[in-house]
Parts: C-alpha cells; sequence; structure tokens
C-alpha cells in the first residue's frame, strides 16, 4: 500500500514556485532520496506519555502538554527567522465510520472556511500578506494543517488556528461547492489515473477488514452524500486540544511556544475523551489474490505485489527496522539486489524494485514491483523479482550488504536535518500516531542493531506469495496472466 | 539513477507524491534576512557563489551548463536528457559498477538532468566526506567514460519510457502543443527523444556533446553549507580546473509562440483539461515584475487568485486553477492550466476568459496590488531558499539570469515600485491577444 495523503493545495506544477526566477530545474529522486524519504515518514513505539517532560540531547528537541491535554513539539533551528507551525489532529481516513468514507479529507477542506470569529479567507489573506505559505493533508491516521510564516507572526497563526479548532461555521452553503471541488479532485487524482484506479483496488482487496482497504479520499459514491450533519458530526468528536498535537520548528524557543500556546491553544476547553484508536484488524490470510485493470492508455504492463507487514507501531522486537533494511537491500535503489540483477545484469526491467512502509498506526505493507523493456514479457519480470525474494528467504543477505543499507539511512538522518518542514513532519507523525520523541532519537541505535539473520527471518516470515496480492496493470488488448 | 525515466510505475510513486507534494513547505531565509552570498574565484578562474553555513555538516554543490536540449543535433534529439545517465555510468579509471560503489560509500548523493537551455548537476554530501565526493564529481564532469554497455542500457530504458507513454492522452497532448506552439524551433522538439533518434545517437556524439557543452566559460556554480571559500578555490579547480575553456554552442535564434489557435485532444476521459497561452514576457523587459505582480492576482499559486475564487471557491467547478509566466531563453508565455468536469468544461473556459478580459481592460485595485506586493516578496524565500539545495539551485539560477549578487536584497524595492498603471499595461500587452487553447477530454458540447 502507498502511504497515501491527501493536500488541500490545488498546487500548480507552476504555482508552487515564486516564478520570476526560471522553470522549475527540478531533479528526479533517486533511491538515495527514495530512503531519505523512507527515513522521513518513520514513526514509532509505544504510548505517549502525555504531559511528561522530555528533552531530545541531539536535535535540542522538546515536548510538554497544555493543562487541557494538546501536546505540543518544539524544535528549534535558528538558521532563519522563519517558523513553521503545524497542528496535528489524532484523525484520519481509518477512523470514520462506515459509510461515510472521504470525510477525514472533506472535513480538511471546510477547514478554511469561515469561523464566528472570522469570515472566510481572513486566515489565508492573513498568510498572505506577510508571503507566508499554507496547506493541510489527510492520511490514513492523521490530520495536519501548517503554516510557513516569518518568526514574529507566529502568534498570530496560533490565533487563528485554535480559533478554527472550534468555532467553524458549518452551512450548506459553504458544503455544496467544497463537495464539488472535492468531486473534480477525485476525478483528478483518480479517475483520471489507471495507475491510481488499480492502486485503490488493489488495496481494496489486501486489506480484507481493516479500513486502510477504503482510499483517504473515499469511495466517489460516498463522498457525493456527504452533508453537513456527518461534517459537523466528525468536528465535534474529533477536534479537541485533547487529540492534538502542535508542533512548532524554527526561530523560536520552548519558553516562547509555551506563552503563546497558553495565550491561545490553552484558552480551548478540553473535548470529551476519545477511546483508544481500535480499528478492526486484519483476519488470516490464506490465499493468493490478483487483480488485474486493463486500459486504453497503458502500452507496457507492469506489476505490484504486496504482503501485509508489521509497521513500527504494531511491531515490538525489531521487526519494523529489519523490513527497512530488506527493502532497501532487496529493492531500495540502483545498488539493491533487484535492481541490479533485472535492470543492469539481465537488462530485462525499465524499472524494478521493492520499497515499506513502517508509519502506519495499523497494519502496513511491503511491495516489489517492475515493469518489462524491450523483449523482454511482463511474466519474465515477475519471475525475477520473485527469485530475488525466494534467493533471500533461502540464503538471506551479506554483512557487508546490511552496513551499507544502515549507512544510507544514517545519513538520512542527518541530511533530513537541513529542511525544518522534513523535521517537522517526521515529530508530527511520530507524535500523531501515538509515538514518543525518544522513539525518533533512539531510532538510529535500532537500526544499526538490526543483523542480516533478522532481515532474512522478516522476509521468510512475511514474504509468502501464498498469502500476497497482485496487480496487473496492462494495455487494452493484452490477455491477463 | 535514471533522471530520464518519466514513467515510474504506479507502485513507486503515485500516492506517496500526493504526500510529499504538499509536504515541501519549508525552512527559510526571508528575503529581509540577510543571505550572506560570497563570490569565489579560483586561481584557474572558476567562478561559484557561496553561502557558508555550519548548522549541518552538509555541503550542497549545484552547477549548469548552458546549452541544454536545444542543442541536441537534429535527427539525434534526445542527446541531451541521454547524457545526463550517464555521468555516474562510469568516469576516469571506474567502471559503472565501481563508481556507483565509491559513491554510495562516500555517502553521496549526485545528479544530473537537461532542460532545454541547460544541463544541471548536482551533489550533496556529508562535509566530512568531502574529499572523496568531489574527487568522483570531478571525474564525473571531466572524465565520463561513456561505455556502450551503460549507453545501451540507459538507451533501452528510456526508450521503455517512451513506449509506455505512447498511449497516454496527456501526453499525446504535450506533444501536439508544443509543435502547434512553436512550430519548427528547437523548443518543439521532444527532450527525450524518439526510438529511432535515439537509435542514431553514438559514443561519439556523446563526447562531442561533452566536450561542446561542458566548458568553464559556460559554466554556473552553487556552494551551500559547511565549508569555506578558500577551500571551495582550491575544489573547484580540481573539479572543474581542467575543463576546456570554451563552449561551442550551435545557435538557438528566438520564437514567438504561435497563439491564436485551439487544438482540440479528444479523449473519452472522466475530466477535461483546458491550458491557455497568452504572449509571455522577457525577463530584463522593464514591465517584467508588472505583468509579474499581474499574473500573481490572476492566477498566481494562492489561496487568493481571482480564477481561485471564481473557478473553485465559488463554484465548485475544479480542485485546480493557475496562471504561471514561462520564461525560456528564447520564448516566454504566460499559461493558464485547468482541469474539470467535462460537462462544465465550455462553462469553466468562458469564466477563465471573462476574468482574463475583465484583467485586460480593467486591471487590478490598489488593494489586490498591495497584497500581491507583500505576498511575493515574502514569498520569494519561502519558495527559493527553503533547504540547502534550493539555495545553491538560487545562486545558479540568479547567475544564469545575470541579475547580480545583491538580487536578493534589491528585489524588494524593485517591487514596491511597481504601479497600478504598470500592473495595468502589462495585463493590456499580455491578454489582449487571442490565446492558444488546448482542451484535452472529451469533445466540448456544443463546440468552442
Amino acid at each position: 500500500m502507498t502511504n497515501n495523503s491527501l493536500g488541500f493545495d490545488p498546487a500548480g506544477r507552476y504555482t508552487a514556485r515564486a516564478t520570476d526566477v526560471f522553470e522549475d530545474r527540478g531533479m528526479s529522486h533517486t533511491g538515495r532520496a527514495r530512503a531519505l524519504l523512507l527515513a522521513l515518514s518513520l514513526s514509532f513505539g509505544t504510548a505517549a506519555g502525555a504531559g511528561a517532560q522530555e528533552r531530545s540531547v541531539e536535535n535540542g528537541v522538546s515536548q510538554f502538554a497544555l493543562a487541557n491535554g494538546m501536546q505540543v513539539v518544539v524544535i528549534p533551528d535558528h538558521r532563519a527567522p522563519i517558523v513553521t507551525h503545524m497542528v496535528w489532529y489524532k484523525v484520519g481516513s481509518a477512523d470514520e465510520p462506515p459509510g461515510k468514507s472521504g470525510i477525514a479529507h472533506f472535513f480538511e477542506h471546510l477547514m478554511f472556511k469561515g469561523t464566528k470569529n472570522h469570515k472566510a479567507g481572513e486566515f489565508g489573506a492573513a498568510i498572505a500578506a506577510i508571503g507566508g505559505s499554507e496547506n493541510a493533508f489527510t492520511s490514513y491516521d492523521y490530520t495536519a494543517y501548517h503554516q510557513t510564516v516569518e518568526a514574529d507572526a507566529l502568534e498570530t497563526m496560533m490565533t487563528f488556528e485554535a480559533d478554527r479548532m472550534r468555532n467553524l461555521i458549518l452551512t450548506d452553503e459553504v458544503i455544496g461547492p467544497e463537495r464539488d471541488v472535492i468531486l473534480e479532485e477525485r476525478r483528478s487524482r483518480v479517475e483520471t489515473s489507471p495507475d491510481a484506479l488499480l492502486d485503490e483496488e488493489k488495496d481494496a482487496t489486501l486489506y480484507q477488514n481493516h479500513p486502510y482497504r477504503i482510499p483517504v479520499i473515499g469511495w466517489m459514491h460516498e463522498i457525493e452524500q456527504l452533508n453537513r450533519a456527518d461534517a459537523v458530526a466528525f468536528y465535534d468528536r474529533y477536534y479537541a486540544p485533547n487529540n492534538a498535537v502542535l508542533v512548532v520548528a524554527g526561530d523560536v524557543d520552548e519558553a516562547t511556544v509555551r506563552r503563546l500556546a497558553d495565550k491561545t491553544y490553552g484558552l480551548v476547553p478540553r473535548g470529551p475523551d476519545l477511546p483508544p484508536r481500535v480499528r478492526p484488524q486484519e483476519p488470516e490470510h490464506n490465499t493468493r489474490r490478483t487483480v488485474t485493470l486493463k486500459d486504453a492508455r497503458i502500452s507496457v504492463p507492469s506489476f505490484g505485489t504486496s504482503w501485509l507487514a508489521p509497521s513500527y507501531t504494531t511491531d515490538s522486537d525489531g521487526e519494523a527496522e529489519a523490513l527497512d533494511i530488506l527493502s532497501e537491500v532487496l529493492g531500495g535503489g540502483t545498488r539493491s539486489r533487484i535492481h541490479q540483477e533485472l535492470v543492469v545484469r539481465q537488462g530485462i526491467a525499465s524499472s524494478a524494485g521493492a520499497y515499506y512502509s513502517g508509519s502506519l498506526l495499523d497494519t502496513t505493507s511491503f511491495t516489489v514491483y517492475g515493469a518489462p523493456r524491450g523483449a523482454a514479457t511482463l511474466e519474465q519480470i515477475e519471475a525475477a523479482v520473485r527469485a530475488e525474494v525466494a534467493k533471500i528467504v533461502k540464503d538471506g543477505v551479506t554483512a557487508d550488504e546490511v552496513e551499507k543499507a544502515k549507512t544510507r539511512f544514517l545519513r538520512s538522518v542527518i541530511f533530513a536535518r537541513d529542511s525544518q518542514s522534513s523535521m517537522a513532519n517526521i515529530y508530527g507523525a511520530t507524535l500523531a500516531t501515538g509515538g514518543t520523541i525518544a522513539d525518533i532519537d533512539e531510532w538510529p541505535d535500532r537500526i544499526k542493531a538490526v543483523t542480516a539473520e533478522q532481515v532474512r527471518a522478516v522476509a521468510a516470515k512475511y514474504l509468502d506469495y501464498d498469502r500476497s496480492v497482485t496487480g496487473y496493470l496492462l494495455p487494452a488488448d493484452q490477455a491477463p496472466n | 539513477m535514471q533522471p530520464a525515466l518519466r514513467h515510474r510505475i504506479a507502485w513507486t510513486v503515485a500516492a506517496t507524491i500526493l504526500a510529499i507534494v504538499f509536504l515541501t513547505l519549508p525552512a527559510i531565509m526571508p528575503a529581509r534576512a540577510a543571505v550572506k552570498i560570497q563570490e569565489v574565484v579560483s586561481e584557474k578562474g572558476v567562478k561559484a557563489w557561496l553561502v557558508e553555513d555550519y548548522t549541518v555538516p552538509i555541503i550542497s554543490l549545484r552547477f549548469a551548463f548552458r546549452g541544454g536540449s536545444t542543442q541536441d543535433p537534429v535527427g539525434k534529439e534526445g542527446l541531451a536528457n541521454l547524457i545526463t545517465t550517464l555521468f555516474d555510468e562510469g568516469a576516469g579509471d571506474l567502471d559503472s559498477d565501481a563508481f556507483q560503489i565509491r559513491l554510495d560509500d562516500a555517502g553521496a548523493e549526485m545528479r544530473f538532468s537537461a532542460s532545454r537551455d541547460s544541463i544541471s548537476g548536482a551533489m550533496r554530501m556529508l562535509a566530512d566526506e568531502r574529499d572523496e565526493a568531489l574527487g568522483l564529481l570531478k571525474i564525473a564532469v571531466g572524465q565520463p567514460r561513456f561505455d556502450q554497455n551503460p549507453i545501451d542500457r540507459m538507451r533501452a530504458q528510456i526508450v521503455a519510457g517512451i513506449v509506455a507513454g505512447a498511449r497516454d492522452p496527456g501526453r499525446a497532448a504535450a506533444v501536439a502543443w508544443r509543435k502547434a506552439i512553436y512550430g519548427d524551433h528547437a523548443y518543439a522538439r521532444e527532450d527525450e527523444g524518439t526510438e529511432a533518434t535515439l537509435a542514431a545517437i553514438t559514443q561519439e556524439d556523446l563526447r562531442t556533446f561533452h566536450h561542446d557543452v561542458f566548458a568553464r566559460d559556460n559554466l554556473f556554480v552553487g556552494v551551500v553549507g559547511a565549508i569555506d571559500a578558500e577551500t571551495l578555490k582550491r575544489e573547484l579547480d580540481r573539479v572543474f580546473g581542467d575543463l576546456p575553456e570554451k563552449a561551442k554552442l550551435a545557435a538557438v535564434g528566438p520564437v514567438v509562440p504561435k497563439l491564436d489557435q485551439e487544438l482540440d485532444v479528444t479523449y473519452d476521459l472522466p475530466q477535461t483539461s483546458l491550458t491557455l497561452a497568452y504572449p509571455g514576457i522577457e525577463r530584463d523587459d522593464p514591465l517584467f515584475f508588472g505583468a509579474y505582480l499581474m499574473n500573481h492576482i490572476l492566477g498566481g499559486g494562492t489561496f487568493t487568485s481571482r480564477l481561485f475564487n471564481e473557478v473553485r471557491e465559488k463554484r465548485g467547478l475544479a480542485y485546480s486553477v493557475d496562471s504561471s509566466l514561462i520564461n525560456y531563453d528564447h520564448a516566454s508565455a504566460l499559461v493558464i492550466s485547468t482541469a474539470t468536469r467535462s460537462d462544465r468544461a465550455a462553462d469553466t473556459l468562458k469564466i477563465i476568459r471573462d476574468e482574463v478580459k475583465r484583467m485586460a481592460d480593467g486591471g487590478v485595485t490598489a488593494e489586490e496590488l498591495a497584497a500581491a506586493k507583500k505576498y511575493v516578496i515574502g514569498a520569494y524565500a519561502i519558495s527559493n531558499l527553503d533547504t540547502s539545495g534550493a539555495i545553491s539551485r538560487t545562486l545558479v539560477d540568479l547567475q544564469m539570469g545575470d541579475l547580480g549578487i545583491d538580487y536578493i536584497d534589491r528585489r524588494e524595492a524593485i517591487i514596491d515600485a511597481v504601479t497600478l498603471d504598470q500592473v495595468a499595461e502589462a495585463a493590456r500587452r499580455l491578454l489582449t491577444a487571442a490565446p492558444a487553447v488546448m482542451v484535452v477530454g472529451p469533445e466540448l458540447p456544443g463546440g468552442e
């Protein structure tokens, strides 16, 4: 499964950057950059000690809680007089009531409407007036709102953000057109993309019971029915300080954040206590399933095979770390086994690899994928990838491979510190899924502790083709496998 | 890695990208905070701009050579793109495998890419691995091997991408659009070439391209991070000092995009994409910033633009709608794009054209202009100076645009000085002409 997350931004290709200095000469992600992203998306561990004071020595990060239960993380970065201000709510699409798919994301859009104290657009205008940027995103396990502004504007951001935590005015007049926007968003992201359509139905097959089987944006027919009552119920249940995490990264200190947070968020009354986030879990899987989409827009076939696997949250004995190393060695980049064997040595694949996203609150997935090039067939690619999986299950990985994978992960931790928003996202996602800053601090040591035998063991335990789902994306005229 | 692989499969990125696109809001240095740029010139005369910063023990180095896909010989289109895939595929005494292992061990990331007008490269490294990392960059830039085996492999992968996209309506539309707009200019050609043109490229062609384009008089360098000016001087000579002194670039003439035409790419899709192209404005035109602010108010990148309000906020017709100024070395344009419900596509197009007309006829209000100025002044840093990589990119862009080492300091005053009349004049100049319009999707009801 992909680490699905939806943003509010209409973000055009060109509008994301100020365009007075030429076109975006962006480069594509390398395997290494992907490893970095994996590291960035990690979240960990056990229940948070809300209210407990914690301090991360390495990054100067501190954590505390307000009297109303809101958790706060401060990440100092004094390179520039700028702050990234984020509020994370511990609710995502996997927490939605049955039949209401898409309400978490729909509600995220509605948070940009008017409140009792501010007309729609006032917050945005206040941010724009100082050249700040803002956005929001919804994922399976959390929803976050963020602004990046000059440090002096932090209190203003907190004031507006605290206001919309409880004071939104939700009327049918604002809900109708916004639902249309979201239907267009779904058409843009999913309906027009064979890849995305297949991904959705593959996830719905991989997960037989858990709500991760439902797309974050929601099913079309259910989005069409979402209404004001659904939005109000969702707001009243989940939007409260005791279900939120404030993350401030940038040119600011803990005492200032504490003072400003008390003045703003601290005035919002504590909401009702929420029960633990227990979602329907997966039953035992006993079958090999396939999902096939044929589409006239496809000219080269491709496949992806996924297995359920523990996440950092569900695992407690180092399996998640071992799965991270496994995905890197097996198919994490150009030095990986799959790439070297299929793309370089045999020359049969245009691309092939593996990935694992350990950051989910519940059971996550591990995936291998590939597409042929030249005269090679999809069957050949799939068999060759399968052979690489089998080789690791049988013979394991070398100590050298494990060491190199570890080095890449540890390096990505240093590179991540270059980006204020990356740091804010790492801490926010971790806290919003029940982890602690200690989990983040300890992650490098836990990665260092992984052994070659543990990597082989997780491959043998989880990559069982008799309990897998394979998606095939085929040209309209190709016979299925 | 393969910057040329446009076609990445769903399994790798699709939805993850959604998260990432919207997660990249950044750390920064605001325009008003001093970004202290030093100009460093090595003994051999290699120049770089440097922002020294020891907060994180890393160094980002970026460079560009003028001359991108426009330098591809006719019949060998795709050469610039292909060459960017080969710099980590063997250099000096190291073959492909040996080079990549050394690079990985050094903990450095190295990437190359080609645009129409330039070839760019970047390396990000841990400061304590600088010696080894830059030693590898030196041979990658100066002594690439272009061994036949990697050439064949990379060519095959690019061809695989071309074949994979052959039935994609979005891709077909993009190709048709470029041909319609740029006619027989080099900008109309396909950057990654075709199966036939790629097959025509030889090892010798790659060597010639490298020799002609990778030259010191054609090089722009930006460096950010844990390195001082004296050390950088030595490293500049080590990495770039042995390149030829002068580039040999084929002349590329200017092109005026052909507007006033409609291009329908009829396809049974659940949504219709609309693209409108109007005349653009040169970067050194006195009215550039008037046009820049006008574009921001019309459809620039915030939730406050006129198009955003009319198309999305009031009517829910689209998820995204935006306008942007495009500036290449030899052409410019103002481009509006959106994707909308097919049964309302004609309405959406009309609303966009009405907004364009309103802007051309009436310009903007004083309040709109004041708000836009504040935004574009403050947002520069957030968009361009957020990470070491972004700052090094900006350092290169500023040099290539010949904007001056004090540009970031001067920019605020330049924008503040723009008047309502200048914005109105820019609107008239850019938005009065009949645009090129492309409709991709089901046929518009009743035609257009």
